[in-house]
């Protein structure tokens, strides 16, 4: 198994292990940023170049640095290979770079952006960017239009990702929306007037990583933050049933997946559980999530018991009946 | 006039016919070639010291020698017939002309290669040169020098051209690779590269259209030959596309080593500048390469003369020198503004930035914006400094070359032309009263 | 030709089966490109959604694999145009031999700016990157063919050849059809 190197912190990780998965094994302090990588999708990753670093050495056998930064997130890894991320002035600049050209034409309508709190560019932004832009040029906008009933496309916020395109393609049947056009006027469309409309298309809206795909059902509905996400699970016959709920007093907000450390869906999910199961009868709670990083979320910490539930005593039998 | 390799006939009328072509030696090469073992065809290629004509100056023996061979799995030859950088014309210009030394070479390098169906793809725009491939390669069939058993040989090949529509991107092999398999042009990532994995997955090898014709010379003159032309590793000949203000723009096929200022002044090429005036820039590789002003194209840093090679060119680094890429040599004189010719290649590239990677589709067009304001006389002193910062965030990290490409002419002008960005910040009225370009129709017959 | 329920004709439907055949077995969508010429060709030089949806269809592929092809190359045109697109080449070389001029003098002449149309139906004007003629430049694409060395003289000479002409100007002609 090849041995790697990611700013002094050495890990043995099984052949075909990228940069970034061996930095994520290593843990947060080393693992770069992600914007357009999805563990979940097939060939994705290497278009935002947020989690680029630099390889000082290639490998034990041929220990030449590479001559550019790389995506740590499509590089594999070489035994004997020797990575610098957070340690490197360069890397850091150039990532700096990188935030300033995702930024340059986002409306930073963050105080009216439902992502608000769980934006991995609203992150980004704070933990790598510069804290005043050069950009002083009119920023590029689009129309907000529905693709289907229940998700709204704000292209205007959108960083490219193809996350969306890729989960289409991977996960459901006939995909309607894609990237068109080039450049910088590249959008995601459905090109003529079109409904996103199968099993699985909502799960666009949990891989976005900024607010340009989001749920009309929960659109408005509160700010994240003010909401507590909870674990449960249903018997489903379309998708494995786990779920997030995410509460404001008693009401169910709204439904996700489950996400993990890294911000990235567990188990896909399906439409039916998430647009149209928001009973608290529809579900088996088990649990308050963890929430690791990423979010304000985390902020607001809260007891389980304050959760003013109807169903109050389904939630004690969880706890072991007491 | 130095060897003519590529070019020798190019004259001959109905040179485009077959019969025409070979009662002038055509289809000689691949006769001995089929007569040897593939390996011997590498090994020739190998030993001419032949690097890709398309800019990246590739050693095109050892690129074919990483071609992945696994049993039983096709492998594919694919010709970038895209031929999309500003300045660069000598690939449209021996395919319109000469297509059957494309064909034979095509033939002869698929044949080295193991590859039984081969590709060229050309951009969209040529479509008229499409039909003349086509054409040729109709011919070619015809006379038993494509398809089945070719020659007698026993080896097979179909040949196919493939036309693109409209992407300077689609030059980059791996944008290619995905357009030829009917996609959008956004390059992959490497690795894999198209050695192992390219075209439908397959191993396959993408050339240069004059790459592939050199094959056709090298195997006729046997590699060590073909290697005595030229200088040090920058051996044969080579394809320029002269043009701007200079008397007599034009393809020439000069012998690498010529040097700069032969070719500029010398009547056998160039003939020097237009209408008297004085030479300013030149962009010596089409547009994405560094421009150099007079001092520095003419003599290195170390006031040895310049010459026009791989090694020469590139001399000094970007800090003084440039390089020979695909031979598109744009001559400016005086009277040419190098801010308002950035301000051009920029916007070229932001608008063929395929959009895939951030710092290329968002930078692209940042940098168009501020050298759009330095022109209509809002420049800001910050600036200068502003582009090239945006520049040093580009280059080096895109997915593919394009951004790199998008860099070094933003980075370059402002290394050895910074008073005109500061003139043009300080006094915009220097901008609107410059008559920076001619309109004067071309008399003299554009060249072969 | 109907641009409802647009079909190739026999002629060149058949060239399309011709063209599928280059590509291996199963990686037909291969043939993308070319097909969208064709059906440029043939459905008025331009790209219509029922024109695109058709050629998905020949193709087997869904209909937005076509509709973000489309919209990645310029050659094709995702609006009517005019029985002649002018296609003025903008870059580097041809823009510091002129082409600046070339193309103020066209709006001029037409009447329109870049990207319209004439009110006939006759001319569009649509400005392209570098068209790899810049020895001879500025250099001009109509259809098929290049037009080099242009001035504005030679550009007025040209456009009253053009008005005089009543064939439809496409990148890919017909005639090799039939060839």
């Amino acid at each position: 198994m090849p041995k790697v190197t990611i700013d002094g912190h050495e890990i043995e990780v099984p052949k075909g292990t990228t940069i970034l998965q061996a930095a994520r094994m290593i843990g947060p302090e080393v693992a770069p940023p992600a914007m357009c990588y999805y563990t979940k999708l097939k060939t994705s990753g290497g278009y935002c170049r947020t989690c680029i670093v630099k390889v000082t050495k290639g490998s034990a056998q041929n220990p030449n640095p590479m001559p550019k930064p790389v995506a740590s997130c499509r590089t594999e890894v070489m035994d004997g290979m020797e990575v610098v991320n957070f340690t490197s002035p360069e890397v850091l600049e150039a990532r700096k770079g990188v935030v300033e050209f995702l930024l340059i034409n986002h409306p930073l309508d963050c105080p009216v952006c439902d992502q608000a709190g769980e934006c991995h560019l609203q992150d980004l932004g704070y933990e790598h960017g510069a804290a005043k832009t050069r950009y002083d040029f009119e920023r590029r906008t689009f129309e907000k239009i529905d693709i289907g009933d229940k998700i709204q496309l704000h292209m205007t916020r959108c960083i490219l990702c193809y996350r969306c395109v890729k989960t289409a393609d991977q996960i459901t049947d006939g995909r309607v929306h894609g990237v068109i056009n080039r450049g910088d006027v590249a959008e995601i469309s459905t090109y003529i007037e079109n409904a996103i409309d199968n099993d699985f298309s909502g799960n666009v809206i949990d891989v976005c990583p900024v607010g340009a795909l989001t749920d009309k059902t929960f659109r408005f509905k509160s700010r994240v933050w003010f909401t507590k996400p909870v674990d449960a699970h249903r018997h489903c016959d379309k998708c494995s049933g786990k779920v997030r709920l995410w509460f404001k007093g008693s009401e169910v907000l709204r439904v996700t997946a489950r996400k993990d450390q890294w911000g990235e869906v567990e188990d896909w999910i399906c439409n039916t559980c998430r647009f149209d199961k928001k009973q608290l009868s529809d579900w088996t709670v088990e649990g308050p999530s963890r929430i690791d990083r990423h979010s304000v979320i985390s902020q607001g910490h809260y007891e389980l018991a304050k959760l003013k539930l109807d169903t109050g005593k389904k939630l004690k039998e969880l706890h072991g009946g007491k | 006039m130095g060897k003519q390799l590529l070019l020798e006939h190019i004259n001959v009328p109905g040179l485009a016919r077959l019969d025409v072509y070979r009662a002038n030696g055509g289809y000689k090469a691949l006769e001995k070639a089929l007569k040897m073992k593939p390996e011997e065809v590498v090994e020739e290629v190998k030993k001419s010291g032949l690097r890709g004509r398309g800019g990246a100056g590739f050693p095109t023996g050892m690129k074919w020698s990483f071609l992945a061979k696994p049993e039983g799995v096709p492998r594919h030859l694919v010709c970038n017939a895209d031929e999309s950088e500003p300045g660069t014309f000598k690939d449209r210009f021996l395919m319109q002309h000469n297509p059957h030394v494309l064909v034979e070479g095509m033939i002869l390098s698929s044949f080295a290669l193991g590859a039984n169906t081969s590709y060229i793809y050309i951009r969209g725009e040529l479509l008229y040169v499409y039909h003349i491939l086509e054409k040729a390669i109709a011919e070619a069939y015809a006379a038993g020098l494509l398809g089945k058993n070719i020659l007698g040989s026993g080896f097979d090949l179909d040949l196919y051209v493939h036309p693109g529509a409209g992407a300077y991107i689609c030059g980059e092999e791996t944008a290619l690779i995905e357009s030829l398999e009917g996609k959008r042009g956004n390059p992959r990532i490497k690795p894999p590269f198209p050695a192992v994995s390219g075209v439908w997955s397959r191993p396959t090898v993408v050339n240069n259209v004059e790459t592939i014709a050199a094959t056709v010379p090298i195997i006729n003159m046997g590699g060590e030959e073909y290697a005595k032309i030229g200088i040090g590793k920058s051996t044969g000949t080579k394809l320029i596309s002269a043009c701007g203000h200079i008397n007599k723009p034009g393809v020439y096929e000069i012998e690498l080593g010529l040097p700069v200022e032969e070719f500029i002044y010398s009547e056998q090429y160039c003939g020097g500048i237009r209408n008297g005036k004085k030479l300013k820039a030149v962009v010596a590789g089409g547009s994405s390469v560094p421009i150099l002003p007079t001092e520095l194209i003419l003599k290195t840093a170390k006031g040895e003369p310049r010459l026009m090679s791989y090694e020469s060119l590139a001399d000094g680094g970007f800090a003084t020198g440039t390089m020979l890429g695909s031979g598109g040599f744009i001559v400016m004189d005086e009277t040419a503004s190098v801010v308002k010719n950035l301000w051009n290649f920029t916007r070229f590239y932001h608008h063929e930035s395929c959009g895939q990677c951030s710092p290329c589709r968002e930078g692209t067009g940042w940098m168009e914006k501020v050298l759009h304001r330095i022109l209509d006389g809002h420049g800001k002193q910050s600036d200068v400094d502003l582009l090239w910062d945006i520049q040093s965030k580009i280059d080096g990290k895109t997915i593919c070359p394009l951004g790199d490409a998008a860099a070094w002419p933003v980075a370059s002008a402002i290394r050895h032309f910074r008073a005109e960005f500061e003139e043009y910040i300080k006094n915009p009225s220097s901008i609107k009263d410059e008559k920076h370009y001619y309109n004067v129709r071309n008399e003299k017959a554009p060249v072969a | 030709m109907s641009t409802e329920n647009p079909q190739f004709s026999p002629e060149t439907l058949a060239l399309v089966h011709k063209i599928i055949a280059r590509y291996p077995e199963g990686r037909q969508k291969s043939a993308l490109l070319p097909l969208l010429h064709l059906a440029q060709m043939e459905f008025d030089g331009w790209l219509s959604v029922p024109a695109m949806d058709y050629v998905a269809g020949l193709l087997h592929i869904q209909p937005i694999e076509v509709y973000e092809v489309a919209s990645f190359y310029t050659m094709f045109n995702l609006k009517p145009v005019g029985k002649c697109l002018i296609e003025v080449c903008r870059t580097g070389p041809c823009w510091l031999l002129g082409a600046e001029d070339l193309v103020r003098h066209i709006e001029k002449r037409l009447g329109i700016k870049d990207g319209e149309t004439t009110p006939d139906g006759m001319f569009t004007l649509k400005t392209v990157e570098c068209l790899a003629a810049c020895g001879t430049a500025p250099v001009i694409q109509i259809g098929e063919t290049y037009y080099e060395n242009q001035t504005c003289e030679s550009v007025d000479n040209l456009l009253g050849e053009l008005r005089n002409g009543n064939e439809r100007k496409t990148h890919f002609d017909k005639k090799h059809i039939n060839a």
